[in-house]
């Protein structure tokens, strides 16, 4: 087939995770433009990440949870859920029109099961065939983000909550309700916690774990009805023993059932169980109609993971294109974190192969419960359960079905550092899959190693190894490590030593100038990449101003000279403006400055006024001006703390909850001058409408009712991310205190140039160990990043002022050091929109012969 | 260039400043017979003088640069994208072809002089 063949139309139903893998791995593999692919969704949101939609409780929100990638050849059709398929016509149905296609694969997912639970449906019964029974008010489901949405707007002023369902999806479900503070229960018919997952005695473990969390497990019991009030408010849940459960709100978590009605609808064969029955390629009983993902029943079998769901998915691209693939069989292992409570699952956990022998492990003290599941020789791995700690799960998933990679009980006593699995890395078969969501195996892995990946973000983007679960990136990094592959932290040619080991280094010997660490540390005479760097580290630890001395010959050429060059050579003047409130007064003197030097002003985005134009032998009297005015350096020409931006708050704004405009203030005037690895931005939002856009900051503050919530780590510019929640209804005395260990332990730790997204990413254990070193001073080193920030706060003194005190300081900002009355002629101005801007004449810079345009072979 | 460059004495040289206002590996500029020049004085002491001009950005802005050293070689980069240079021949060291012109420059009663160039850049 080529290109100039007619185009064949393939409709995809269903834009969930597996409709998206699967889009996104035909087009792939399509290089041809065989297909021309229109998506019909029922949501109107575009796929997302249902693995890990409990996170939207956590704070991340619908953006960061999107698996869509725009793809201009892909016909995307949100909110138009498909009604019909006309099989002889071979087209689909849906509100808007009708769909013709040559293909047809139906990714529709599965829907909640509710049982027919007394009490449960606004009617009389449920609509036990149909997919979206009408709960009513109060009874919720947990599958899309729409659902969490409405859970988490009913449960706002009420005390308790109540969980239809102990597996996996009730646990999660449980989760939720507790940290939107509902005391919670959870009835489960089963006699355990996650019955499908782990045995009788782990199942004991995770009721310790729950129970300890106040979530009340009700085991062995079912629900029989949801009861109102008299003032139809939910009242509570009856139970199979006749017990009384009060409840002001209920999530059903009874398991899913695959959303087969259009298949059925069409006279398509379902699986015993329900499901679109389809064969090992994954194609129906009708040719050109496939099914992929929980809807499907392969062979028979439904899968509800997201595994063999793309899996699945995988199968159908590459038949489309002409391909041979046939569905491998599932692996049914999960691993999860529940509850705070680590438990996986892999293989034959249950024991269930004849002859299989039990190897467990249980440890009262630490909690922790691990069972493998060996063949009848003991030589073969089948499966097994662990919880409380899953370290070893990687390795022992990838093992099962060969040799086991250790001793039994080496592989299960809690490894503590993770050694003991790394040896298992090693002895692990090619074959064995290490990414079971996306089925990468050990052998892909070691090639794209020896093709050139160093580092787990590229082995994530040549494999897609790690990129679900997540759950294998421990395995990823031991297996870069056991290749042999060691990053060079080097700064540069001057220094073997990462910034942070610089740092301590600095710190540590009490170095004071660049030529002593290089002498001692380091070789030759430095560079534009190591000399900064080592003027910020002796500007964060204290050493004085920063062109004192040997300091001055570090210093970029905008700490230099205290402002931002531009592409002319002129340089722009930004004075502090905290929070971004400003008097009349202060307003007039800088537009009288600006006029008075013929300045190009315009207003930033941090909420200041940056003064563009200025050569170097005017920037001593402008600021002169400025500073009699009451203005300070605004530090936008160092890598430190720039603005705190913050919208009007409670002053002036009708909706604002806490004074976001003082306390902007305060935190810029209190971290003002801090230099650090990297700019920092800061906001503070006055109430949750974000006006301030916070998330966007480095250090975000949102106000709540209560206090003050805290984001870290965000930032705008060419990666944009989102700042993610640390603290909720903090008093300023907290966020204060957490806010400057944050920023001293990134001034310690981080490398160059990173700004503080980058670092909680590289940083083992992320945010979670972030809060352990910053809250519950985990490293013991708190004192000491309290007082570090306690001496910037005492010490600072401002630039510009020091600068103007100082005649030999002001010598530098000199035209021609032989002729300081001429200014550089080679600067002219032209006017642009009746401001000023640079003449650039027959001076504009040359192309280094990058490409103008992207071309696109035809 | 270095100090120790034989003075031909056809040359003319212009007084920049005295030593001492030269600090380490920190550069100033001159006017030398109408053209920008960049003096710079590294840690041990030599001087050495090129165009002002970045030939890449074209801004009048070497002099801004930080000093340092790649190998052997002593260097100053561009203050503007970074582009490295090497001060001894005006050579760039990350962009071939690209060269700053270099100038004259000595130590004599305590002044830096520098003189006009001898040989035309080797600019683009």
């Amino acid at each position: 087939m080529t290109g100039s063949s007619v185009r064949q139309r393939l409709v995809v139903v269903g834009n969930g995770m597996v409709g998206q893998r699967f889009v996104e791995a035909l087009r792939s593999r399509d290089t041809d433009g065989r297909w021309q692919v229109t998506v019909l969704a029922e949501e109107g949101r575009p796929a997302y990440d249902r693995v890990r939609l409990s996170a939207f409780f956590d704070g991340v929100d619908a953006d960061e949870l999107s698996l869509h990638r725009p793809d201009d050849g892909v016909d995307l059709r949100l909110g138009e859920p498909v009604v019909a398929i006309d099989r002889a016509a071979r087209r689909v149905v849906t509100g808007g029109g009708e769909y013709p296609y040559d293909a047809l694969v139906l990714a529709t997912g599965s829907y909640p099961f509710v049982p027919p639970i007394d009490g449960a449906y606004v009617a009389d019964g449920p609509d036990a065939l149909g997919p979206t029974p009408s709960l009513r008010s109060g009874v919720f489901v947990y599958r899309t983000l729409d659902d969490l949405t409405a859970i988490r707007d009913f449960a706002k002023g009420r005390r308790t909550g109540a969980v239809v369902g102990g597996g996996l999806l009730g646990l999660e479900a449980a989760n939720a309700l507790r940290l939107l503070g509902l005391a919670t229960s959870v009835v489960e018919f089963a006699p355990r916690l996650m019955p499908v997952q782990v045995d009788e005695a782990g199942g004991a473990m995770l009721r310790r774990y729950v129970e300890e969390l106040g979530v009340v497990p009700h085991l062995g019991v079912a629900t029989t009805a949801i009861r109102s009030r008299p003032d139809g408010e939910l009242a509570g849940l009856t139970l199979s023993d006749g017990s009384w459960l009060p409840t002001d709100l209920v999530v059903v978590a009874a398991g899913i059932r695959p959303r087969d009605e259009l298949a059925r609808d069409a006279g398509l064969a379902l699986g015993e169980r329900g499901g679109i029955r389809v064969d090992e390629t994954c194609r129906s009983a009708d040719e050109r109609i496939w099914a992929i993902g929980e809807c499907a029943a392969v062979e028979g079998t439904c899968y509800g993971l997201v595994a063999p769901g793309y899996a699945m998915a995988e199968v159908v691209a590459d038949r489309l294109v002409g391909g041979s693939a046939t569905f491998p069989g599932a692996d049914l292992s999960t691993k999860l974190k529940l509850l705070g409570v680590d438990v996986a699952s892999f293989g034959d956990a249950h024991g269930r192969t004849p002859g299989c022998l039990d190897v467990t492990f249980t440890d009262p003290a630490t909690r922790v419960y691990a069972k493998l599941v060996l063949s009848d020789d003991a030589q073969t791995l089948l499966g097994g359960v662990l919880v409380g700690d899953v370290t070893a799960y990687p390795t022992l998933r990838a093992s099962v079905g060969g040799a086991l990679p250790g001793p039994p009980l080496a592989l299960l006593a809690p490894a503590g550092d993770g050694t003991g699995t790394g040896s298992g890395i090693a002895a692990l078969p090619g074959s064995a899959q290490v990414c079971s969501c996306n089925a990468v195996t050990k052998d892909q892995l070691v090639g794209a190693i020896a093709e050139g990946c160093t580092d787990v973000p590229g082995l994530k983007a040549c494999t897609r190894a790690g990129t679900s679960c997540g759950s294998c990136v421990p395995m990823l990094k031991q297996l870069l490590a056991v290749s042999g592959v060691s990053l060079s932290k080097a700064l540069c040619e001057h220094f073997d030593h990462s910034r942070q080991e610089l740092f301590e280094i600095v710190r540590v010997r009490q170095i004071r100038t660049f030529s002593r660490l290089v002498a001692e540390h380091g070789r030759g005479r430095g560079c534009d990449i190591c000399k900064p760097a080592v003027a910020s580290i002796l500007a964060s630890l204290g050493n004085g101003y920063v062109l004192d001395g040997e300091q001055a010959s570090l210093q970029d050429t905008n700490d230099h000279f205290l402002a931002n060059i531009q592409r002319d050579g002129t340089y722009s003047v930004v004075p502090r403006i905290p929070g971004g409130e400003i008097t009349p007064e202060k307003l007039i003197v800088i537009g009288e400055v600006a006029r008075d030097f013929n300045l190009y002003t315009k207003i930033t985005g941090g909420q200041r006024i940056d003064l563009f134009g200025a050569r170097v032998e005017q920037l001593p009297q402008i600021w002169r001006r400025l500073v009699d005015a009451g203005f300070e350096s605004g530090h936008a020409y160092g890598k430190a703390l720039r603005t705190v931006k913050s919208c009007v708050g409670s002053t002036w704004c009708r909706y604002g909850v806490q004074d976001s405009v003082g306390l902007a203030v305060a935190l810029e005037l209190r971290y003002r001058g801090l230099r650090a690895p990297h700019k920092i931005k800061s906001a503070v939002s006055g109430c949750a409408r974000e006006c301030a856009e916070a998330r966007s900051k480095d250090f975000g503050i949102i106000a709540t009712d209560n206090g003050w919530n805290l984001y870290l780590g965000g930032n705008g510019g060419f990666r944009p991310r989102h700042a993610e929640l640390f603290g909720q209804d903090l008093s300023t005395e907290d966020l204060v205190r957490y806010v400057d260990r944050f920023l001293m332990f990134y001034i310690r730790t981080a490398d160059r140039l990173q700004r503080t997204a980058a670092w909680i990413e590289a940083m083992e254990g992320g945010l979670e160990h972030l809060r352990a070193v910053i809250v519950d001073d985990s490293l013991g080193l708190c004192a000491e990043l309290d007082a570090a920030m306690a001496r910037h706060v005492g010490s600072y003194s401002d630039e510009w002022r020091d600068t103007l005190a100082d005649p030999d300081r002001l010598r530098r900002f000199t035209s021609f050091v032989n002729a300081p009355d001429v200014p550089d002629p080679s600067i002219t101005f032209e006017v642009e929109r009746g401001q000023p801007v640079p003449a650039l004449g027959d001076r504009r810079p040359v192309t280094l012969g990058l490409p103008t345009t992207m071309g696109v072979p035809s | 260039m270095t100090l120790d460059t034989t003075i031909n004495d056809d040359v003319s040289w212009t007084p920049v400043c005295p030593y001492p206002r030269l600090e380490p590996e920190r550069g100033v500029a001159a006017l030398i017979d109408g053209e920008q020049v960049a003096v710079f004085r590294t840690y041990d002491g030599r001087l050495f003088a090129i165009g002002q001009q970045d030939p890449i950005a074209k801004a009048y802005v070497m002099a801004r640069g930080i000093v340092g050293s790649r190998g052997e070689i002593p260097t100053v980069a561009s203050p503007l994208h970074k582009q490295v240079y090497d001060l001894r021949t005006g050579d760039c060291l990350d962009v071939p072809g690209v060269a700053v012109p270099t100038y004259p420059v000595r130590l004599r009663d305590g002044l830096v002089e520098v003189a006009p160039r001898q040989r035309p850049a080797g600019d683009s």
